[in-house]
This record gives C-alpha cells, sequence and structure tokens, in this order.
C-alpha cells in the first residue's frame, strides 16, 4: 500500500489512495455484545411512560440514548429468539403466525406497532389471555424480546439478522421482512 | 553447559511424563475402554516411532554412503534394478501392511468400547451452552441434576447422548473416547469406571463464547455409596429450616430463577436451567467455574455475565437482603 502511494505521482490520486484507507479500517469493527446491561440501565429501561388506554406511549430516555439497541443488534435478536421459544410463546402464537393467540408477522397490533406497546404487553399482559412476564424476565430480557416480536413484524428487511431456525422453514427468515412476503396487503380487521 | 543439557535430557522426559497422570488424561486411565484405547494409542505410536526410524536410518545411510561415479548413465544393470524393485515393493507392501494392521485394531479396539449390556446404569445427558444436564433413568424412578455424573465402581455406564442447541461433545479421556451431542439425534457412550475417584470431563467440540468453561466431573463411588447418593438425589429438596432460608424461597419463587430453574418440592419447575434440587451437594457451579460455596453462589447471582460471560442465566436485579437470603437458600440444598 505505502509502496503503491509512493510510486503514484498525481497528488490527488494519492490523496484519493489514502482517504480509501482510511474509510475501510472503521469496517474492522465488529458489531459489539452488550453482555449485561448496567443495573442502572436496566432499571431506567422499565421506566415506560404509557398512555392512559394502555396503547402506545414514549420509551424511556436511556432508551434513545442507547440509539434503540434491541432492533437491529444480532445478539440481541439472538437472545430474544431464544427467549421467544423459552417462555412458551409458540404455544399461542406459532412461529408467528398466529394459533390461539394473535400472529405477530401481519403487521397488524392490536395495542399499536409501538415499541412501548409490545414492551408493556410482554411485561404486563393484556386481557385475552396474554400473560404477564413481569417475574419470569428480567426488563433486559423482555426489550430482546420486543426487539425480536418487531422484526417478526417488519415490513422493510433488516441487515441484523437472529440465529437461523434448526427445523423446517415455515415462514420467511426474521431480517427478510416476513410480514411483507406474506401479508403485504390490507391486513384483515379482527 | 553440557552437565546442564544432560540433566535437562534426563528431567525433560520426566516432566512430560507427569504430563500425562491426573483427572483428565487418557494415559491415566479409569476402566476397560479408556485402558483399550490408551493401548492402541501406544501401539499406534509405537509402530510410527518405528517407522520413522527406519525411515530416518535409511535416509542417513543414502546420504552417508559415497556414491560410485556411473561411467555409462544409461546401462541397465539387471542387479541394482532387481534390488531397487525389492526395495520399492518391500516399503509398499509394509505401507500395506501397517495401515491394514492399524484399521484391524482400531476396528477391533472400538468395537469392545460397545460390549456388553448387563445391568447398565442408563443415564441421559443433554447438552446446553454452556453446562450439561444430567437425568437417570435408573429403576422407575427418574431425577435431573447437572454437571456431576455419579456411578458406581465396575459396572457398565450407558449415556444417551442429546443437545438442545449446538453440537457438544462428552470427553472424559480417563474413562472412554469422545462422542458427540447432536441437536435432533441420539449418540450413545458408554464406560466402566474400575476405580473410585474423581475424573475431569470436558466439552470437546467448539461450542460458542465459553467453550472452554464447559466441563463436567465423573465421581466413581462404592456401589453402597452410590446408592446412598441416589436415594439423596431423588428425595425432594429440603426445607428451608431458619427465617433467612425462608425468606431466601419466597425470593427464588418470586424473581425471574423459578423461570427457568426446577427445585423439587417448590412450585419451580421450570427446565431451562440447571436443576437446583439438590445444587449445593455438588462440588462445583456453572459447570466447574466456581467451587459451591455459600459465597459463590451468591457471587454467580448477583453477575452471572461477568464470571462467565454470555451465559444465558441473566442478571436478576436483587436487593443485598434479596440476595443474602436467596444464597443462604441456595447452599442449604444440599
Amino acid at each position: 500500500m505505502a509502496g503503491i502511494v509512493r510510486r503514484t505521482a498525481n497528488p490527488l490520486l494519492r490523496l484519493l489512495l489514502i482517504a480509501a484507507a482510511t474509510m475501510a479500517l472503521p469496517a474492522c469493527e465488529r458489531e459489539e455484545r452488550t453482555l449485561r446491561l448496567a443495573p442502572p440501565v436496566a432499571s431506567a429501561l422499565d421506566g415506560v411512560r404509557l398512555m392512559p388506554i394502555g396503547i402506545g406511549g414514549a420509551p424511556p430516555e436511556v432508551y434513545s440514548a442507547l440509539e434503540k439497541p434491541f432492533a437491529s443488534n444480532a445478539y440481541d435478536l439472538s437472545q430474544g429468539k431464544r427467549l421467544y421459544n423459552w417462555m412458551g410463546c409458540p404455544q399461542c402464537h406459532g412461529d408467528g403466525q398466529g394459533r390461539s393467540g394473535p400472529p405477530l408477522l401481519d403487521g397488524w397490533w392490536q395495542y399499536g406497532p409501538d415499541v412501548v406497546s409490545v414492551f408493556v404487553t410482554i411485561r404486563d399482559g393484556r386481557p385475552g389471555g396474554m400473560p404477564s412476564f413481569r417475574d419470569k424476565l428480567t426488563t433486559e430480557q423482555i426489550w430482546q424480546l420486543t426487539g425480536y416480536i418487531q422484526t417478526l413484524g417488519a415490513y422493510s428487511a433488516k441487515t441484523a439478522a437472529p440465529s437461523r431456525d434448526d427445523g423446517p422453514q415455515t415462514r420467511p427468515a426474521e431480517n427478510r421482512a416476513p410480514a411483507a412476503a406474506l401479508f403485504d396487503k390490507f391486513p384483515e380487521i379482527r | 553447559m553440557r552437565q546442564g543439557s544432560r540433566a535437562a535430557a534426563s528431567v525433560l522426559p520426566a516432566l512430560l511424563c507427569a504430563g500425562c497422570a491426573g483427572a483428565q488424561s487418557a494415559f491415566d486411565t479409569g476402566g476397560a475402554q479408556a485402558l483399550g484405547l490408551a493401548r492402541l494409542m501406544i501401539f499406534i505410536m509405537a509402530v510410527c516411532a518405528a517407522v520413522w526410524l527406519a525411515v530416518m536410518a535409511a535416509l542417513a545411510f543414502a546420504l552417508w554412503r559415497r556414491r560410485q561415479e556411473a561411467t555409462e548413465p544409461l546401462a541397465i544393470d539387471a542387479r541394482r534394478q532387481r534390488r531397487m524393485s525389492l526395495v520399492v515393493g518391500g516399503s509398499v507392501a509394509a505401507t500395506v501392511v501397517i495401515i491394514g494392521l492399524f484399521t484391524v485394531t482400531s476396528f477391533w479396539v472400538t468395537r469392545s468400547l460397545w460390549a456388553g449390556d448387563r445391568d447398565a446404569v442408563k443415564i441421559d445427558m443433554r447438552g446446553y451452552q454452556w453446562w450439561w444436564q444430567v437425568t437417570y433413568r435408573d429403576g422407575n424412578q427418574a431425577f435431573t441434576t447437572a454437571n456431576e455424573i455419579h456411578v458406581p465402581v465396575g459396572r457398565l455406564v450407558r449415556i444417551r447422548l442429546t443437545a438442545d442447541d449446538v453440537i457438544h461433545s462428552f470427553w472424559v479421556p480417563s474413562l472412554t473416547g469422545k462422542q458427540d451431542l447432536i441437536p435432533g439425534r441420539t449418540n450413545e457412550v458408554s464406560f466402566v469406571a474400575e476405580r473410585p475417584g474423581v475424573y475431569r470431563g470436558q466439552c470437546a467440540e467448539f461450542c460458542g463464547l465459553q467453550h472452554a468453561r464447559m466441563a463436567m466431573q465423573v465421581i466413581a463411588q462404592s456401589p453402597q455409596d452410590y446408592d446412598a447418593w441416589r436415594q439423596s438425589q431423588l428425595a425432594p429438596a429440603a426445607k428451608p429450616s431458619d427465617p433467612e432460608q425462608v425468606f431466601g424461597e419466597q425470593v427464588f419463587l418470586s424473581k425471574p430463577c423459578a423461570a427457568c430453574h426446577t427445585v423439587r418440592g417448590t412450585s419451580a419447575t421450570a427446565q431451562l436451567g440447571p436443576d437446583l434440587t439438590h445444587v449445593a451437594s455438588r462440588s462445583t457451579i456453572a459447570a466447574g467455574v466456581l467451587e459451591t460455596t455459600r459465597g459463590s453462589l451468591a457471587a454467580w447471582i448477583a453477575d452471572p455475565q461477568t464470571i462467565k460471560p454470555g451465559n444465558n442465566m441473566p442478571m436478576v436485579a436483587l436487593s443485598p437482603d434479596e440476595l443474602n437470603a436467596i444464597s443462604a437458600y441456595m447452599a442449604s440444598l444440599k
């Protein structure tokens, strides 16, 4: 590289080469895993403000300060997917297409598409059979699960993906916007 | 200088041999299966060493021997030709014989690993990231424990191996060879421990961040001790005896702990993490990471991600009193 730069006579070209090399450096950085949140951050993440009707609201400031970590980090999505299976979500929601519970990937959210509503739905439960997971999961885990569930209902593809399914494919993979592939029309109104 | 190197030359092999002893060594055998494998290994190594020495000797001879000037390079010397074919033919035949010998011996030794089904102790093992679930299916009463297998001396142990997430590998070098645990299929391994003792095992297939900290122990005991251990494991968890432990049990059951762990005799019945019914009876926690003491239990519960980064136990927010009580309760689960 240094040799090429020295041999290049044109100063503009030389500058461009150096710039290109410098710009390639950040590509070496891998995605970082946050294995656990600092306890104050975790407890702050529990403090969502919900509208009185229970639909939508504002996430805590720390959520935006962390740059919405749970929606785009592959490790968090993988952990969310693990929890989705571990906590028995497939028993009612299937692979996301719904069973006795409502589907999660038709992009139709009974309590709004907002992260806060999804988070509160998992944390506190909802009438009609959705249990509360407040005593079963930590705040961080509920956020991981929220991030994963939002991926299921996404209408645009993502670069971050959770781990693969081991079983046969029953729907498009999570990072390929399964909702768009299956239900890209007006959702049925329930 | 020369004396020093001579001393080193005599000490080094002794040091290297010392490396072969211990609780986790294929040369320090504890049973017939491991002995067969150790002998096979030594046999193959000895034959290979002999072959290597023979090749080196032939090479040294070829280098050392004075070469005759060839007066007529193209002339065919019949005696020389015959000698050369003899050497080449002999080497090829020796190679075929040695490889055939290795194949037959290794087939024969490996087959003997599966011999016998006389009243084996039947155990199911399931690999998780990064710990071992152990289920005893002996008789009509089953029970589950983790990271520690107790076996009676002299009895065949038959282990069915499955995995939950990724491929792991069961490896207790002093007792038998490696066998993979593969999601979606069942493998088997069997061994006999002929002398009592503690044998260390280790996951032998890279399975993620904490692969190196996925250890287990095999404890070989006399049949009486084994039966006593079995009876104590079959019993439900000890009832908390003092107010601190009672509070600890309440915390355990009301916090996310009970969503993943089982303590038989309470309402906690989840199967996602190790069974904690008799956690304090096991010598280590977190698959061999820490010795089981009340202090290490508290440290682990307070911050599992710093002790074993990446494992699937989350950090549950607990007040100091709750943490203290829960560690007292865990330490009482003998």
